[in-house]
């Protein structure tokens, strides 16, 4: 087991399997199918991103460097929440970018319910997502401490 | 952060307690990158990315009633991202059917809404807000809070204006209040570069090909490209307007850049040249074979690879007036030789409603339509967004398209072989 600390965007406590984007995700070429045609597993569309694509990414710790692609990707991520069809919680290699933080807060600020919630943890450096894989555990502590096993 | 008497009494909730989670959401986001304060919206109009009454978007929806039954709406009018269906251009019945029906079935009623929250006018439905014909183009200095990532990067780096890549909802929320935080790409120093592109390149590079090798590179980071004023010349006219539109909207979905800077050519490296480039900048390298490497990993995701195309999108980014007459020109000259009258492949060139309107007064409008081609506002990436578009090979020159679809991207050249042609040279 290896621990990681990085900063609390979204707080929560949770444990899940780790999916893993060594790439930047593409938020709208990801979930927009998902979103679009009721798919409950939000199964990732983005034919770029080979290490996801085809993969079911609500309800697992969702790891990437950051997001990238359209700037509806906050909305896109905002309306996962509000549906219920979100990761278990992202996990951010890197500084949040604007997009992904966008989408975060809004869902954080205007959406209400337990099931909207999506922990969300920035900065966890480069070396966490080298130790990292498909399948492994994710528990996420406070105070923006990850466990990995 | 620190905040004026006025913006904490928002934030205290005296005018309202939606009006306060406004604030409460722009003062968050703006903290999570260092904002220490909120600057004044200065531009004229807003644009907004969310311009599709997509049944998916049902909480966008929501969120959107509740700013306009409290009066929580904008005093700044908006352009908006283009619509999602036009009835030119073709359609199958079942698509027509999943199109009506099912996916944007909630388009009168979100179009209605966006009356209600500021919308320009009828025709205010376009990727490229920016272009003359449209009217909503930033001067250099302005400070938006525009989304698109194709219209915000062109904003920041052709006209020179403020504005960091926000996202759909973030956009309204940022013009309603009348403020945005003050961090990324409205600073001095986050309009600084942090790559060097070297452009080494033995012809002019395919804009398109150009900006997704930038954009896979860098990322979101500001790139200071040199060695392209070589191939563009040092002046911003309209056909260098084009390529930059296309380039950037390459940089921004295949990667996520907000703002580049081309040396000798866009306003802030004219004016400040290498001062823009940080010390500890890295270098990239693109020449013919990079460029090559890059169109090589694309990959082909149509069932059958081999399928013979049956839709050609020209237009996402949405065309200039300019490209639209040049395109019109190339396809003459191609069908001449082709020895036929009329494009082999069904072909879409999309461009702003003002835009097309402005080409109809042409002599070229005419000829293009002879040629078979339809013109259409429509957004070529939402009308790709469903099932039935996944099993249909269409082709594109846009690489945003390709990023976000089903669509495999060629050349500007291969393209006019293949709708001129049926892909024979």
């Amino acid at each position: 087991m290896k621990t990681f600390k990085g900063r609390v965007i979204a707080p929560g406590e949770i444990s899940a399997t780790a999916l893993v984007s060594h790439g930047g995700l593409n938020t709208l070429a990801s979930f927009q199918k998902a979103l679009q045609f009721g798919d409950k597993k939000a199964t990732c569309g983005d034919q770029n991103n080979k290490d996801i694509y085809g993969k079911q990414m609500a309800g697992k710790a969702l790891c990437l460097p950051q997001t990238i692609g359209s700037t509806t990707g906050g909305l896109v991520l905002y309306c996962a929440c509000s549906m219920g069809r979100q990761p278990a919680c992202m996990l951010f290699s890197q500084p949040i970018d604007s997009l992904a933080g966008a989408g975060v807060i809004l869902a954080d600020v205007w959406l209400e319910g337990e099931h909207t919630k999506m922990p969300v943890i920035d900065s966890l450096g480069e070396e966490f997502l080298n130790y990292v894989q498909d399948g492994m555990t994710i528990t996420i502590k406070p105070e923006g401490i990850v466990e990995v096993e | 952060m620190k905040l004026t008497k006025e913006q904490q009494a928002i934030l205290d909730g005296k005018k309202g307690e939606t009006l306060k989670k406004v604030m409460q959401t722009v003062i968050r986001y703006g903290e999570l990158f260092g904002a220490t304060k909120l600057v004044p919206v200065t531009s004229e109009y807003n644009h907004l990315v969310t311009s599709f009454g997509l049944k998916a978007l049902d909480p966008v929806y929501d969120l959107m009633n509740k700013l306009i039954q409290e009066g929580v709406v904008s005093k700044q009018k908006f352009s908006c991202d283009p619509r999602p269906c036009d009835k030119n251009v073709p359609k199958n019945f079942l698509q027509n059917l999943i199109f009506n029906k099912f996916m944007y079935s909630k388009q009168d009623f979100y179009e209605n809404q966006l009356k209600e929250l500021g919308l320009l006018d009828e025709s205010a439905f376009t990727c490229t807000s920016y272009m003359d014909e449209v009217g909503n183009k930033p001067n250099q200095g302005e400070v938006l809070s525009w989304a698109e990532s194709s219209a915000v990067v062109y904003a920041n780096s052709v006209l020179g204006a403020r504005c960091n890549r926000n996202s759909g909802i973030m956009d309204i929320m940022g013009s309603i209040l009348g403020y945005v935080p003050y961090f990324g790409l409205v600073t001095d120093e986050g309009r600084k570069a942090s790559w060097i592109i070297e452009v080494k390149t033995t012809k002019k590079p395919e804009a398109q090909l150009l900006g997704s090798a930038i954009g896979m590179k860098v990322m979101e980071d500001v790139p200071y490209i040199k060695g392209l004023d070589k191939w563009l010349g040092k002046e911003l006219d309209d056909a260098t307007c084009t390529y930059l539109k296309d380039f950037g909207a390459a940089t921004a979905s295949n990667g996520a850049v907000g703002l580049y800077h081309i040396e000798n050519l866009t306003p802030e490296a004219k004016e400040q040249g290498k001062k823009l480039v940080r010390k500890d900048a890295k270098v990239y390298v693109i020449d013919d074979a990079e460029l090559q490497r890059v169109y090589g990993n694309y990959p082909v995701v149509w069932k059958n690879p081999n399928a013979k195309p049956k839709l050609c999108f020209m237009g996402c980014p949405h065309m200039s007036l300019e490209q639209l007459k040049s395109w019109t020109q190339k396809l003459e000259v191609a069908l001449k030789q082709a020895g036929n009258k009329k494009v082999v492949i069904p072909t879409v060139f999309t461009a702003a409603p003002a835009v097309i309107k402005e080409f109809e007064k042409t002599d070229y409008a005419p000829k293009l339509k002879a040629m078979g081609v339809i013109v259409s506002y429509i957004c070529p990436l939402m009308y790709m967004n469903n099932p039935l578009c996944g099993k249909m090979p269409v082709i594109t020159s846009s690489n945003k398209l390709r990023t976000y679809t089903t669509a495999r991207y060629y050349t500007d050249d291969e393209i006019l072989v293949q709708i001129t042609k049926g892909g024979k040279r």
